[in-house]
């Protein structure tokens, strides 16, 4: 811990780690200005660039984790296992991101599908109808 | 006789794990129990950011938060982001200053880890501070709450109303944003004179000394609603409801509970590592670590805990703030 370096080493190298995520964290409040609109750019029609500012503020934030875990948490330093049986646990959450957004945008679908059937008037005429369409992999009971 | 010796202590050192003396990974009892309860903690945090996720993908509309978080101390309006901007760095800063401490405490150096141990709490003060600052603002300024959220979003361009009952000349895009505010109460008002207090001062008044004769009453250009919240009218324009006119409403609901459950609990988590950060400073000062055969441990345990505040604080503020 630390005695791998000088003194004078590991001070310099807490500073340039205090400029390292300084300077990161400046860069992800720009570009996030700069994907709202507020550097005097309008990027609101560009899709693109607004998915590849949310994949760089997230690579960004995890890039500070990483250095935080390893550099002022000494990580770098531990056995092996140690870091393997604190980090790895954490991989589940890749699982969880993934099922509860899914489920998430799930609920919106089924949100807008609720309020589209509320506007429908039920007195209508079947034929003026929009109806809706049961989706193909639906399970239909025959009731013939 | 000195060959068995050596078998000896040879045989102690390969010995049964069971026999104790020895360390798992290397790492002290405490280290090691740090790192376990730090990793259940960041799962518990994670329950909450996947659960903001969660509800954010599941609604229509969300807060912008350049838009919620924009507002400083002084009077500083429209600066989006800044505020938070700064409680961020008071947050690296006292990392920073922690790893000195910790740095200090490796070379017996007292009078070092003390001193970078007290700017380190005043960094996680200063951050609380901050917090306090920002939540006053929320809910007294802005009457947010748990189970309220006046920050909604337009869905779809529209003109708002004139004093007149007309469509106005203020207009509005989709996924604008606005704050529904609240209307002091003036019995002794006539409606003419709401409505020219309303016009004397503009709606972009952030202020917001609004003031009506009753509430749960519709003055034709704005409903004010039974808690006095100010709803106004608008024309929508594009859309299948294009041409009706429309009100205001409040916002995701789930969004205060979500924002003061989250970031208080990150909070909590501030003020208890500055109460133990000052306990240890306090250990420390009085010669207590001296004496141990660990030496200064203890700073480097509540310095892990420290990072991690620091490290939670990298993706609160990244899905609260940033995206």
């Amino acid at each position: 811990m630390g005695g791998h370096k000088t003194y004078e080493e590991s001070i310099r190298d807490v500073y340039k780690g205090l400029v390292l995520l300084a300077v990161v964290t400046l860069v992800e409040v720009g570009i996030s200005l700069l994907g709202k609109g507020h550097l005097g750019i309008d990027v609101s029609g560009y899709g693109w660039l607004l998915a590849l500012i949310a994949i760089g503020l997230i690579v960004l934030s995890l890039y500070k984790a990483y250095f935080i875990i390893y550099e002022f948490m000494h990580m770098r330093y531990e056995v092996k296992g140690l870091a393997m049986s604190v980090l790895l646990p954490t991989l589940l959450l890749v699982w969880a991101v993934i099922a509860f957004f899914q489920e998430g945008d799930s609920w919106k679908k089924r949100r807008e599908d609720v309020k589209k059937r509320e506007t429908v008037d039920p007195n209508a005429p079947s034929s003026t109808q929009e109806g809706f369409v049961i989706p193909e992999d639906t399970f239909v009971p025959d009731l013939g | 006789m000195a060959e068995h010796v050596i078998e000896h202590d040879v045989q102690t050192d390969q010995g049964n794990a069971w026999d104790g003396g020895k360390e798992p990974f290397k790492a002290s009892y405490g280290k090691l129990m740090m790192w376990y309860f730090l990793l259940s903690d960041a799962f518990t945090f994670a329950g909450f950011l996947i659960a903001y996720g969660t509800l954010r993908f599941s609604s229509q509309t969300w807060p912008v938060p350049d838009f919620v978080f924009s507002t400083a101390p002084f009077g500083i309006h429209d600066a989006p982001l800044i505020f938070v901007t700064i409680m961020s760095f008071l947050l690296i800063i006292s990392s920073v200053t922690m790893v000195r401490a910790v740095q200090e405490g490796h070379r017996e150096n007292k009078r070092g880890v003390v001193f970078w141990m007290l700017l380190t709490v005043l960094g996680g003060a200063g951050f609380l501070g901050c917090q306090a600052w920002e939540w006053t603002n929320l809910i007294g300024t802005e009457h947010m709450t748990v189970t309220r959220n006046p920050f909604g979003t337009h869905t779809e361009s529209g003109v708002y109303l004139g004093y007149d009952g007309k469509p106005g000349e203020e207009t509005f895009e989709a996924g604008g944003s606005y704050l529904i505010h609240k209307a002091d109460l003036d019995a002794s008002l006539s409606d003419e004179e709401v409505v020219a207090g309303f016009a004397s001062h503009g709606e972009d008044d952030h202020a917001g000394h609004a003031v009506v004769n009753e509430y749960g009453k519709d003055y034709g250009f704005m409903y004010v609603d039974d808690d006095g919240f100010i709803m106004r009218k608008f024309v929508v324009e594009e859309g299948e409801s294009a041409g009706a006119v429309q009100m205001e409403a409040f916002g995701p609901k789930a969004f205060g509970g979500l924002f003061f459950f989250i970031t208080g609990f990150h909070g909590f988590h501030v003020l208890s590592g500055v109460a133990f950060l000052l306990i240890i400073l306090i250990n420390a000062a009085s010669g207590v670590y001296v004496e141990r055969k660990n030496g200064y441990e203890m700073v480097e345990k509540i310095g892990l805990y420290w990072h991690f505040v620091d490290l939670v604080w990298v993706f609160v503020f990244l899905v609260f703030y940033l995206l």
